[in-house]
């Protein structure tokens, strides 16, 4: 599903360069849920951008779906990162002025998808995260855990080939945290392939896969044997 | 195109503009504020135009007042400071020999210009009113509104030199009770029985003139008073198309000519040329139209800006929000759009408010001087002008639009997710 290749990224911090990124290699297949791990500046967060196409990285190859993503402008990218990815961020992000639902429905709407349409989805994602009768609140009506829930939920909405979770736990508690991961291990046992970046060990011992990122290389790349989170809800 | 037709692209915007409600009312005020400004401005520099316009139209535009005074200067013989005597037959005179002119009205009075009124009574009823000695031509130039069943001198009237008048609404008040017939009806002039024919309705815009005012055939006031071949004044009204100036002008030559003056005395006969004074009234109209006109664009254009600096401001503010929509997939292009429509239709909802609000302050402002005496008639806004700052607002819109909306697409997703 994700293929890259010697990977390389620095940013330019006034007369020194930063370098961030020291050739990467790993692939990922599909289904499978990957734990990105790593101490700050290891790295991580800016190979999960590069991955989610917000950023560019400076060389290397990256092929997402079997498509070589290169040379990308901006009208580019957003097409294909409404098409082939899911965020799920740290800080929800969800749009304060819209309901649970519309935020849900927001990617379909630049997927062109009709309005009816886009409710029925959003509602059907919105009750597969347990918050169906939630659809019509403003997320400031919302607990942390049932905003990162609807985050996932539209993050899931547009149907994308792979979803990018960015310390997708890093802003809850961890009875919380165990319930978002619960319902990210059950969209993964349906076959989505998913990355989590995180610091937590038990987040990650969580996933199926653990890459460990040290100064912009990969140290570690092992497969765990999954911790179900539903044990601790 | 497609874009702005489609139904989802409003839903979106009026979904974003609904919701911040505080910044949308703020916004909209700018602008509606401003072109309620413009309406207002020269929706009631249009009605003073009218006020004026209606001012004058009862009177022939190009009409002017020429009337006898004393020589200032020695002529052929004559000493200065001569009377001078208009005569009937000045008037042919300029008929002939200025074809310019369109009517000439060779009047007479009794109780204007400081001459002793003439005693005038019905039954047992007195009054005191100006006595006019005109021609039918005279309606020509200064048009009378003449109650139905009446009419003006005629011709016949003229030319038999009959006892007829026509009276004001005032004395018509004042020597009829109010269940009499007015036309027919009998009045004495200074002991000559007259016969009413008309009853001419007041205007007050007809320069001067009263509601008293007693026509008469020109025949008869010089029989009456022994006036001979001598006129008080003449009335003339030029061609539509003639410089009235240069009329006068040849007009006063003829008569200092004709009266041998001598050709600089600009005191033996006096003029007062109204299409003048029309002009430089109509030029005064048309400053403040002009005036307003800017004064209005201008008010509209800070209400634009104003927009453009809060939709500025938003963009700030939302710069997550952005950022939200183009990880989830949002083009460069949809941001751009999605702002700019935003400025475009706040800019054109707040338009059309103010232009309602404007319209309604205009109808207000005719309503209420509807009774008084004050230029102010039928204050409209024409519709083009409406449009072009319709036109205006919507292209200043887009491109006030346009800077929040690049600023918006110039800040990678990444940044302006990373903002905290």
């Amino acid at each position: 599903m994700i293929e890259i290749n010697n990977l390389h990224k620095s940013y330019k911090m006034g007369s020194n360069s930063l370098h961030v990124l020291k050739g990467l290699n790993f692939s990922i297949k599909e289904g499978e849920l990957v734990a990105i791990m790593g101490s700050s500046g290891s790295g991580k967060s800016t190979l999960l951008n590069i991955l989610g196409m917000l950023d560019e990285a400076d060389s290397g190859e990256y092929t997402l779906d079997g498509v070589p993503i290169k040379n990308l402008n901006e009208t580019k990218a957003a097409k294909y990162r409404n098409k082939f990815l899911g965020f799920i961020f740290q800080s929800f992000n969800l749009i304060n002025y819209k309901s649970a639902m519309e935020n849900v429905a927001l990617p379909l709407y630049y997927q062109k998808v009709p309005r009816k349409q886009r409710e029925e989805k959003a509602i059907k994602y919105l009750s597969q995260v347990g918050l169906k009768e939630w659809a019509h609140h403003l997320p400031n009506e919302l607990s942390g855990g049932q905003k990162q829930r609807v985050a996932i939920a539209r993050a899931m909405a547009a149907e994308p080939k792979v979803l990018l979770a960015d310390e997708p736990t890093g802003a809850l508690d961890s009875k919380t945290s165990y319930e978002v991961m619960d319902l990210i291990q059950n969209i993964n046992d349906q076959g989505n392939t998913i990355l989590v970046v995180t610091h937590e060990e038990d987040i990650a011992h969580m996933c199926k896969r653990i890459v460990h990122l040290k100064d912009g290389v990969i140290v570690e790349d092992k497969t765990v044997d999954q911790v179900r989170a539903s044990q601790y809800v | 195109m497609r874009f702005i037709l489609d139904r989802n692209t409003w839903q979106e915007i009026f979904g974003s503009i609904s919701k911040n409600k505080v910044r949308t009312v703020i916004t909209v005020v700018g602008v509606l504020w401003g072109i309620f400004i413009y309406i207002a401005l020269s929706g009631a520099a249009k009605g003073m135009d009218n006020g004026f316009e209606s001012m004058f139209e009862v009177i022939a535009k190009n009409s002017m007042f020429v009337w006898a005074q004393n020589t200032s200067m020695p002529y052929e013989g004559y000493k200065t400071g001569r009377q001078m005597q208009l005569k009937l037959s000045d008037a042919d005179i300029i008929e002939n020999r200025i074809p310019e002119v369109e009517f000439i009205a060779p009047r007479n009075v009794r109780g204007f210009f400081g001459s002793t009124p003439p005693s005038i009574g019905r039954n047992n009823k007195t009054g005191s009113y100006p006595l006019f000695g005109d021609f039918p031509s005279f309606v020509k130039i200064a048009p009378k509104k003449i109650y139905d069943g009446g009419r003006f001198i005629n011709d016949e009237d003229i030319a038999q030199a009959r006892k007829v008048a026509v009276i004001g609404e005032r004395s018509e008040k004042e020597l009829f009770e109010e269940d009499e017939e007015t036309i027919g009806g009998y009045i004495k002039i200074d002991d000559v029985y007259f016969q009413v024919v008309g009853v001419h309705k007041f205007d007050q815009s007809g320069g001067f003139g009263g509601d008293g005012d007693i026509f008469i055939p020109f025949t008869t006031f010089r029989k009456l008073y022994n006036t001979g071949e001598n006129v008080g004044w003449f009335s003339i009204a030029a061609y539509d198309d003639a410089d009235v100036v240069k009329v006068e002008e040849n007009i006063m030559n003829l008569l200092k000519n004709t009266h041998k003056v001598h050709p600089d005395d600009d005191r033996a006969f006096g003029s007062f040329n109204l299409g003048e004074q029309f002009d430089k009234i109509v030029g005064f109209a048309n400053g403040i139209t002009f005036l307003s006109l800017i004064v209005g664009i201008a008010t509209i254009l800070a209400g634009v800006i104003g927009i453009g600096n809060i939709l500025l401001i938003s963009v700030k503010e939302r710069t997550k929000e952005l950022g939200v929509r183009r990880a989830l997939g949002a083009t460069p292009a949809e941001v751009r759009n999605q702002i700019v429509l935003e400025s475009v239709f706040l800019t054109v909802i707040a338009g059309i408010m103010g232009i309602i609000l404007g319209a309604a302050v205009l109808a207000m402002i005719n309503s209420f001087t509807q009774d008084i005496d004050f230029p102010y008639t039928n204050p409209t806004v024409p519709i083009p002008y409406v449009l072009g700052a319709l036109v205006i607002m919507v292209v200043l819109g887009t491109l006030i639009g346009l800077i929040p909306a690049q600023r918006a697409v110039s800040i990678k997703p990444i940044d302006a997710l990373r903002e905290e």
